[in-house]
């Protein structure tokens, strides 16, 4: 026996050496390199990065090819900030399809952009902030640029969002107007205790509330970000129980196909879904990356990145309405939607002001005050009164 | 022929398959030669088709492998759990007890040294990943007994038995994500927390040490199949139960053990896919490896150093068409039909290594 393992052991100890020696073999080369990018990139804490070296990496939870949704709203920031900085289609590296809820094909995504020399690294979907953390740790000369999360290290790894809110307190006023049965569905990617999904619908629901105090909000949890059949199954439902405007927080559009079908209205999201469903889709609350990833860019190329988190709203252009369905609208929609817009930007309302009530009987902020941003991204975890979760 | 066909007047099929005699190592290289080329001319119409260059894409596929220090890491990452649960399969295999159920035994293997790494992670770095190694193969290997002692006491199918498991491993790791191991600081996002650094596997040369314990499986599976009383009897028992019942041995013993070691090897690729890559439990960490892993196992012919090949040629093809994805923005899809096209090739050929196809004769068989 102990022969025996002496075999085992001294066969696995040729084997493993021989195997790594050809490994090493190739792998001088390219540290050299490394070494030499280091050396001319160490002069200041994020130094400016020449516009011709620069190389976007973007880690993509769908395909930018589906033409619609979250997916499509952020690859055109990337080609709106392609656009406006002049860069190059070879500076773009785009990792589509990549599971944020596996680490490992979120890494892999990542590193193979490092591989291609990328500089400045956009993940979009919350479930790869945990790895990009991790990641930025490892390689400090990356910037790695996390949207939607809530973790950041104040130099190479922050976090973008945005007051989307206020875009869907406006669709909300949309919907209010629309509704004849008074239900208004909501298709809801995770449930309460997600602030970004619950702050919306709560924003939606007080729009909703603005100018229909009757009406009710229905709302259907998914519990994945991009799920086309659950989110179907989800406005079928909310059909089902008599909802006739659908809104939505999910990444497809199949909420709005699903309203359309039933000759139902909606409310899209990310992207104008007007697109995908012209008959049904009333407005959508949507997203301008470019906003944000053009400002990014921008700051690596003049040197000026700070590693600040990005949290922009209607003012940064960043969310905002897509054009009203003018054919479908409600009279008065227009002039309705032309008011909230003004009082948000001109300051005198910011959507989660004085005491609000939520569904459970209780009551949320102080008379004169708003909540402030570390609620509204992280603290919202009550639905508003008109909310009712099926 | 056999009797029925004679007594009974059945028409024979226009073809049937036939399990045709050696061929020659000469002839099988042909044929894997013609197969290869075949699946290239194939996936490069496919490419033509959808407007780029084919050589300049199969370029890229190598290249995308191999081209940098970080492109080899990777690939071999890939490897890595590919290597090891078709290592894990092939003892299953060779005794004919059909476990499709590597997914399941990887997965458990996940869960159970996750929870000394969630919740032991103060213990001594080298302590905790032993005991993660150990509670893995213990996870694995419970997994793969199911099936086998079903199967040795109620002669159950192992296919559906092995296949089903895996869908209840995987929602145990829903279970577990959405209730008693759910991160707390995660706001509602249904996640597990990630590992300390403390329960993380340690890197060599860039690379989780996996591909060490994976390259030393193949050595030491290789010597348990051909050089060992156990390996023996596990051929025996896969050629012919009747056989080895009547040479005195356990057949019962033989299919639990084997099944213990089968699913503890794919066990330990799931302590390795977690603690090694994944860095958390996450539901994707079995990801399709388990059934790739058959593929594997059978393109390399049981054999493990086959295997080791097979796998890294595998890999290749994995991490290249990732890096050709992005370079010519080719959706994710076109490059898994260039892979399937490639695929649907090579095992075709292995096939016709196998078996032919016979015409039927005028004149009734002969």
């Amino acid at each position: 026996m102990k022969k025996f393992l002496s075999l085992i052991l001294a066969l696995s100890l040729v084997f493993s050496l021989t195997a790594c020696s050809p490994k090493q073999d190739t792998k001088q080369e390219p540290a050299k390199e490394e070494t030499t990018k280091e050396e001319t990139s160490t002069q200041g804490k994020m130094p400016a990065v020449a516009k011709e070296d620069i190389k976007v990496g973007v880690i993509h939870i769908g395909n930018p090819a589906d033409g619609s949704g979250y997916t499509y709203a952020h690859d055109q920031g990337i080609v709106g900030m392609q656009k406006a900085l002049g860069l190059d289609d070879s500076q773009i590296i785009r990792k589509n399809n990549v599971n944020d809820t596996d680490p490992t094909a979120t890494e892999t995504a990542i590193l193979e952009c490092i591989e291609e020399g990328a500089n400045i690294i956009f993940g979009t979907s919350w479930g790869y902030m945990d790895t990009m953390e991790a990641l930025a740790a490892e390689y400090p000369d990356v910037i790695f640029s996390h949207g939607s999360g809530y973790k950041s290290n104040g130099t190479n790894f922050n976090n973008y969002f945005g007051r989307i809110y206020q875009a869907r307190y406006i669709s909300g006023i949309v919907a209010g107007l629309k509704t004849e049965s008074n239900l208004i569905g909501y298709v809801a990617a995770m449930g309460q205790e997600n602030s970004e999904v619950t702050g919306g619908i709560n924003a939606f629901a007080m729009g909703v509330n603005s100018v229909n105090p009757d009406a009710k909000v229905f709302v259907k949890v998914t519990n994945s970000w991009f799920s086309p059949e659950e989110e179907t199954n989800a406005a079928k439902a909310l059909l089902a129980e008599g909802c006739d405007v659908i809104a939505q927080h999910c990444d497809t559009p199949n909420p709005q196909l699903e309203a359309e079908k039933s000759g139902a209205f909606g409310i899209g999201y990310n992207s104008d879904m007007s697109k995908d469903a012209p008959k049904a889709t009333l407005t959508s609350a949507v997203w301008d990356w470019s906003q944000y990833y053009t400002w990014a860019v921008e700051n690596l190329i003049n040197g000026t990145w700070t590693g600040e988190n990005y949290y922009g709203g209607m003012e940064e252009k960043l969310v905002g309405i897509s054009p009203l369905n003018e054919s479908i609208i409600a009279e008065g929609t227009k002039e309705a939607v032309q008011d909230a817009e003004k009082r948000i930007l001109d300051g005198s309302f910011n959507v989660f002001d004085g005491v609000i009530e939520t569904n459970d009987g209780k009551t949320v902020g102080e008379e004169g005050k708003t909540l402030d941003d570390a609620t509204i991204t992280g603290g919202i975890n009550w639905y508003f009164k008109t909310v009712t979760v099926k | 022929m056999n009797k029925s066909q004679e007594n009974i007047k059945v028409r024979e099929p226009l073809v049937r398959t036939v399990k045709r005699a050696e061929r020659s190592n000469l002839d099988i290289i042909k044929l894997r030669i013609i197969a290869f080329i075949l699946a290239l001319v194939a996936g490069g119409l496919f490419i033509l088709l959808i407007g780029f260059n084919p050589f300049e894409l199969y370029l890229t596929i190598v290249s995308g492998a191999f081209r940098s220090k970080m492109a080899i890491q990777a690939t071999v990452k890939f490897m890595i759990p590919l290597l090891m649960a078709s290592l894990g399969i092939t003892l299953a295999f060779k005794m004919k007890f059909w476990n499709i159920g590597a997914e399941g035994q990887i997965i458990m293997g996940a869960v159970f040294s996750s929870y000394f790494a969630l919740f032991y992670s103060d213990l001594p770095h080298i302590v905790l990943i032993i005991i993660m190694f150990i509670s893995g193969f213990i996870g694995g290997g419970l997994w793969g007994l199911i099936p086998a002692y079903f199967k040795s006491k109620f002669n159950t199918n192992e296919t559906l038995l092995t296949l089903m498991l895996n869908y209840i491993a995987l929602h145990v790791i829903s279970f577990l994500r959405d209730g008693p191991w759910k991160d707390p600081g995660s706001s509602g996002f249904p996640k597990i927390a990630r590992f300390e650094a403390n329960a993380q596997l340690d890197k060599i040369l860039g690379v989780q040490f996996g591909w060490i314990v994976g390259l030393i499986l193949v050595v030491v599976v290789f010597i348990y199949m051909v050089y060992t009383k156990h390996g023996y009897e596990i051929s025996v028992v896969g050629e012919s139960q009747a056989t080895s019942r009547y040479a005195g041995m356990n057949v019962k013993k033989i299919i639990l053990r084997t099944m213990i070691l089968s699913g503890g090897i794919c066990g330990i690729t799931g302590v390795i896919q977690s603690a090694g890559s994944d860095m958390t439990l996450a539901a994707s960490v079995a990801g399709g490896v388990g059934f790739t892993a058959i593929i594997v196992a059978w393109l390399a012919n049981l054999n493990p150093f086959g295997i080791l090949m097979v796998s890294f040629l595998f890999s290749v093809l994995e991490k290249g068409s990732s890096v050709m994805q992005s370079t010519y923005g080719l959706s994710t899809y076109s490059a898994s039909v260039l892979q399937g096209i490639i695929l649907f090739f090579i095992l075709g050929c292995e096939f016709f290594i196998r078996y032919k196809f016979v015409l039927r004769h005028k004149g009734g068989n002969k």
